[in-house]
């Protein structure tokens, strides 16, 4: 068997570095996001909030090169299941970005209000989702199935803080509703954030049937 | 072996989905003097279902179709092994009609072959007039009915006493296949019926093949992979002789499980 390298090939690697720049670009996003809650920099919040237009540039560029691809290249098998997850994957980055977005609008709203109470949680969270983005990033850049696990513990680890972040604001409220104005929008962060880490196990999950063609989704087999 | 395990999961499927096999291809080999050109061939064709074989040229997929009606032996220096079954009795079995076999397996070939002296009407009717009538039907019914079944009756039906190699090429194969199916045939062999043909007329024999299947049983050959993937319910990748693949199509194109299956139809070898 000869392994040529073509023209097609470059088109993939090259659909594959885009991906990536997008990936790298929206884990950028969510680190300086979570540093604007923490300094309170409405200016850096500002900034995200600017980049993301680039998250949404780069979605429909790849799009196009997908939907290319498909219907100049026909391609089969395991291009086909790279290109389609391709299209996939950017739809959950894109929306990633928009949550990081999100969570820069929430830094604006609580403004020079002083916080709640010292952020504990919010960055642990803020570190698991950028580790999980980053995970299925490399793990759709390597075919790498074995990295797709750790998203799926980290999954659950963001689940189980953001339960407690929920009871511990809830808790706040209740006792003096006046501080509802400065609880909600950190409730709203941590929904954020998890949602983020929702949409990488998403990426895991294409991942899995990138490089297996076996359909993990929707509570499937995971090994 | 290999092929008999790739095998399993279509048999499950089909099993499962109630399809029956109309022929089974039991350790079929064969051979060109020395050159052995099939190794250990085990495959069904489904009933009312459309099989593709494919592969690069020389792997054996066109030795494989013609061993189906016995085409394969008419060559000098051709042998054969193993079994191949069509309604449960083996084709090579002594004493076998091969004419009958023939007029239960038709053959459609890469280029168009109408007989030259003879006209549209005639072409299509011939094999009646040769071979007997089988459910009497006269013969004008018969070569009605079959260039209906072939979609070509509204183009030809004024031009019935033409001669059939008139046609356009596109014509000449759709005539081709009435002509096979005029002798109602249980099984219909198709050895790269769209590869002489423009990309309209391509899109017509698929679109007839999509009808044909619910009364025939169809094998096709073809060098085109997206023909298979459009027209077939079950695709066989032969590669220097070997059943390498066989399975559902879409299983085929989106995740093969062979890679050398997945070289030739990502374009990467072959």
């Amino acid at each position: 068997m000869i392994d040529y390298n073509t023209s097609f090939d470059q088109e993939l690697a090259d659909l594959k570095d885009t991906i990536l720049k997008m990936g790298v670009l929206v884990q950028g996003l969510i680190y300086r996001s979570v540093e604007s809650l923490k300094k309170r920099d409405k200016d850096l919040a500002k900034y995200v909030i600017k980049q993301d237009v680039e998250v949404d540039w780069l979605e429909l560029e790849i799009d196009e090169k997908c939907i290319n691809m498909i219907a100049l290249r026909q391609p089969k098998a395991g291009d086909l299941r790279f290109i389609t997850t391709g299209m996939r994957i950017v739809t959950d980055l894109e929306r990633i970005g928009d949550l990081a977005e999100d969570v820069c609008e929430r830094t604006i709203e609580l403004d020079e209000k002083p916080l709640l109470k010292p952020l504990i949680d919010i960055p642990k969270m803020a570190k698991l989702a950028q580790d999980s983005v980053a995970l299925a990033i490399d793990a759709f850049v390597n075919h790498d199935v074995g990295r797709t696990k750790q998203i799926w513990e980290k999954e659950k680890e963001v689940d189980r803080l953001r339960d407690y972040v929920h009871d511990e604001l809830e808790e706040i409220m209740e006792k003096d509703p006046k501080m509802v104005s400065r609880a909600l929008p950190l409730l709203l962060v941590s929904r954020h954030l998890e949602r983020i880490c929702d949409h990488a196990t998403n990426i895991a999950e294409d991942v899995v049937y990138m490089v297996e063609g076996r359909v993990v989704k929707h509570g499937g087999p995971l090994t | 072996m290999n092929n008999i395990k790739n095998m399993c999961n279509v048999r499950e499927i089909t099993v499962a989905e109630g399809i029956k096999a109309r022929m089974k291809v039991e350790e079929l080999s064969a051979w060109f003097y020395e050159k052995q050109a099939l190794n250990n061939i085990n495959m069904d064709i489904f009933k009312n279902r459309v099989t593709a074989i494919i592969g690069p040229s020389g792997c054996g997929k066109s030795t494989f179709i013609r061993n189906l009606n016995r085409m394969h032996e008419t060559i000098p220096g051709a042998r054969v092994s193993g079994k191949v079954l069509l309604d449960g009795q083996d084709i090579f079995y002594k004493g076998y009609d091969v004419v009958k076999l023939r007029s239960k397996v038709g053959m459609v070939f890469q280029k168009p072959t109408p007989f030259p002296t003879m006209t549209v009407y005639d072409n299509v009717a011939v094999g009646t007039k040769l071979g007997g009538n089988k459910n009497g039907l006269s013969l004008d019914e018969i070569v009605e009915k079959s260039l209906r079944q072939a979609a070509f009756w509204d183009e030809v039906k004024d031009m019935l006493n033409k001669p059939g190699v008139g046609l356009s090429g596109g014509q000449q194969q759709r005539l081709c296949i009435a002509r096979a199916l005029a002798i109602e045939p249980e099984v219909i062999l198709l050895d790269e019926p769209c590869s002489a043909l423009d990309p309209i007329s391509t899109a017509k024999i698929e679109e007839l093949i999509h009808e044909l299947k619910k009364n025939y049983t169809i094998v096709t050959v073809t060098h085109n992979m997206q023909q298979a993937a459009r027209v077939a319910d079950y695709t066989g990748f032969f590669l220097l002789g070997d059943l390498v693949e066989f399975d559902v199509t879409s299983k085929i194109f989106t995740n093969p499980k062979d890679k050398r299956t997945e070289g030739y139809i990502t374009g990467r070898f072959g």
